[in-house]
């Protein structure tokens, strides 16, 4: 997994509330057996004005000119703001995938769904939780300058704006000190092999049958 | 010390480790996938050079991608037309064969939704721990099981190491006492209560249901309930285990047996939470006062009693919540004011990991029996869920009563659900379906879905609009 200690880049806008994974990343797409390739079908039905299909070329495909992400004035924006429940809906981590393929490396929303969440920090892209007005606050200042940039310090954890006002985040540990260093959590999970193993022939004598049950 | 919840015992019971971050690993029982969210973990396995930690625990079906229309179906993998599904179906195959898995394959006997084959076979139990890299695995909590949802990195992480890392959720009760009337259904309460506390509601939270409402519930009835924790936010729901519960996981091929089966049904007894356990949250419905529902909008919460009407973003005083309703409203084509049963329907579609399984189709072919599906309805598909259920259903004479109103009987597939294979909406047509998400083209490009129980999509079928089951039902037995 690629790192994420500080970030700086341009700021683009999803403003609506309950984005879902379908919404994120159309169900047809989900087909592929790749991690990658999903950034051109980000958003796909709300980007575009016709139906997408997997393979295609979407060079040619008409854009939905009234959708943000469309507008020039967003073009190479790597942080995205967004409302409440972002993320809700399916498991589905094509979402992150499609987003980190796009671009983004950070989401700022007043909440996000728990899968989704979740599964951001697996691919490096971090979701930052902020109060809601906070986050109203950021849409405003967002519409009104363009290029509008925010710094995201993940070490500091805070969000600097661009007259220098920090805005602190939380954020668990573990997931701080996975993403700062780009570490596979599996590998450090099996550092606890034994563990699992001592766990295992324990709930084994207790529940023999939770195992070999289907051979 | 309180006593403990549910959810607390079945945590307790699966800790492996808990660590000084607030992190713990939390063993994993069983492991249920699916070919849509596990080729790029099996890919990541291989790219490891590593193995799965224990083959016994994985279950594998294909069920998104398969087809559902009989003649597709009968050529197998090779017959799938659409040769990106094909590659998805095939490369499970491949995958499970390589690892040693055991898959119940496209045409085998044991296929169907992965969420209806798991407790059908015993495959899934009270007192596991489930995950699958699907976000309706909370569907297994019915059987008093911790299970949710999870994405394909960590579908990785399970097959490697057999555990997740996790942080404890919160607790939250949803109790729902009294009787339902009749004609209300589990797919009406759990609608009900999403329409109560929201999609985000329960984000954060393991949800139990309990009340006599669900203790009366079938086991049918509760899986359908925690199929759609995730929609009201929460990633598990759960259901306490109780005679209902042993009564169905008696003799389920996978169920244990004999001596086994008295030493789980003792260490199952404990399975429900201590009368003096502590909530974080609680939140009471009146089983009496639920009404059939129907969502209008494009989030499982946009939902309303089949008597009410569409209603008026005006009235709503949140401006985030009145765009949303606004939005809604425009993509779905309907107005503010209007009433449920003025909604006309292009197609339904009965089915999914929600509604599928035999006491769904049983109630959906006891309001189908001797009527036929409106002219103006192109087209209503029956989807069993799983292999089973359809033997079971054909057995019963229920794909006659449905083939003879002028319903579609298909083969177990998530089908129309979210329309990964052929079966899909086109832009604009209304549809009744028995599956879980209303989201924007879910169903299909521009398709507007509306969420309903089995009863009233079929009722829906025969009227060509959303009817009041209740009175569909009365008014046919008196005609």
């Amino acid at each position: 997994m690629k790192a994420f200690t500080q970030h700086q880049g341009l700021v683009a806008p999803m403003d609506r509330a309950n984005v879902d994974t379908d919404l994120i990343i159309p169900k047809q797409f989900l087909k592929s057996i790749k991690r990658t390739g999903f950034g051109p079908n980000l958003f796909d039905e709300l980007r575009y004005l016709d139906e997408g299909m997997p393979g295609q070329d979407c060079s040619n495909r008409p854009l939905n000119p009234e959708f943000p992400l469309n507008h020039e004035r967003y073009q190479g924006a790597s942080v995205l703001l967004a409302r409440e429940n972002f993320g809700c809906g399916s498991s589905r981590e094509h979402a992150p995938w499609a987003l980190d393929d796009h671009g983004f490396r950070a989401i700022i929303a007043p909440s996000f769904a728990d899968i989704f969440f979740n599964n951001c920090f697996k691919n490096g892209l971090l979701p930052i939780v902020l109060a809601e007005e906070v986050v109203e606050q950021l849409f405003q200042e967002m519409y009104a300058q363009e290029g509008y940039t925010l710094t995201i310090d993940l070490e500091q954890q805070h969000v600097v704006k661009p007259g220098g006002e920090r805005i602190p985040f939380e954020v668990d540990s573990f997931r701080k000190h996975c993403l700062l260093n780009g570490l596979d959590d599996i590998g450090l999970t099996l550092e606890d092999a034994d563990d699992i193993r001592a766990y295992e022939e324990k709930r084994r004598a207790q529940a023999p049958w939770l195992f070999d049950a289907v051979k | 010390m309180a006593g403990q919840t549910l959810y607390d015992k079945l945590w307790q019971d699966h800790l492996v480790k808990s660590r000084e971050d607030g992190t713990a690993l939390i063993y994993i029982d069983r492991h249920l996938i699916h070919e849509v969210t596990s080729p790029q973990a099996f890919e990541g396995l291989r790219l490891a050079g590593r193995k799965p930690w224990r083959t016994d625990s994985v279950v594998a079906t294909p069920d998104h991608n398969v087809p559902s229309d009989s003649a597709e179906r009968a050529g197998g993998i090779d017959g799938i037309r659409d040769e990106v599904s094909r590659i998805q179906v095939k490369t499970l195959n491949e995958n499970c064969n390589d690892f040693g898995i055991v898959e119940f394959g496209i045409n085998e006997p044991g296929q169907g939704i992965v969420h209806v084959i798991g407790p059908e076979t015993g495959a899934t139990l009270p007192g596991m721990t489930v995950v699958c890299g699907d976000s309706h695995t909370s569907t297994h909590g019915a059987l008093g099981a911790l299970a949710h949802g999870i994405g394909t990195s960590e579908v990785e992480h399970v097959m490697a190491t057999q555990c997740l890392i996790q942080k404890k959720m919160k607790n939250m009760l949803v109790r729902v006492d009294g009787e339902l009337g009749p004609g209300v259904t589990a797919k009406d309460v759990v609608l009900a209560i999403i329409g109560r506390i929201g999609t985000a509601g329960g984000t954060g939270y393991a949800i139990e249901f309990g009340g006599s409402a669900i203790r009366s519930m079938s086991m049918e009835g509760r899986m359908t309930i925690c199929n759609m924790a995730i929609e009201a936010g929460a990633r598990a729901g759960m259901v306490a285990v109780d005679q209902v519960t042993l009564d169905y996981v008696k003799g389920k091929p996978y169920a244990p047996k004999g001596e086994q089966w008295e030493q789980a049904v003792e260490n199952w007894s404990r399975l429900h939470s201590d009368d003096d356990a502590v909530f974080d949250t609680v939140v009471e419905l009146a089983a009496g006062e639920i009404e059939p529902q129907v969502s209008w909008g494009t989030s499982p919460e946009m939902v309303a009693s089949v008597n009410a009407r569409v209603p008026d973003p005006a009235a709503e005083a949140d401006q985030t919540r009145r765009t949303g309703i606004e939005r809604a409203l425009e993509y779905m084509g309907l107005r503010a004011g209007q009433a449920i049963g003025d909604i006309k329907l292009d197609r339904v579609f009965i089915g999914s990991c929600t509604n599928s399984r035999i006491e769904d189709l049983r109630a959906a072919a006891a309001v189908a029996k001797g009527r036929t599906k409106a002219g103006s309805v192109k087209q209503v598909l029956v989807v069993p869920g799983s292999q089973s259920v359809k033997a079971q259903a054909e057995k019963e004479g229920l794909h006659e009563i449905f083939t003879a109103a002028g319903f579609e009987w298909r083969e177990p597939s998530c089908s129309m659900c979210l329309a990964m294979n052929a079966d899909k909406l086109g832009a604009g047509e209304h549809c009744a379906s028995t599956s879980n998400r209303n989201f924007e083209g879910r169903q299909g490009y521009g398709g507007r879905t509306h969420l309903v129980s089995p009863a009233m999509a079929a009722a829906a079928a025969v009227a060509g609009h959303f009817v009041d089951v209740r009175e569909f039902v009365a008014a046919g037995e008196t005609a």
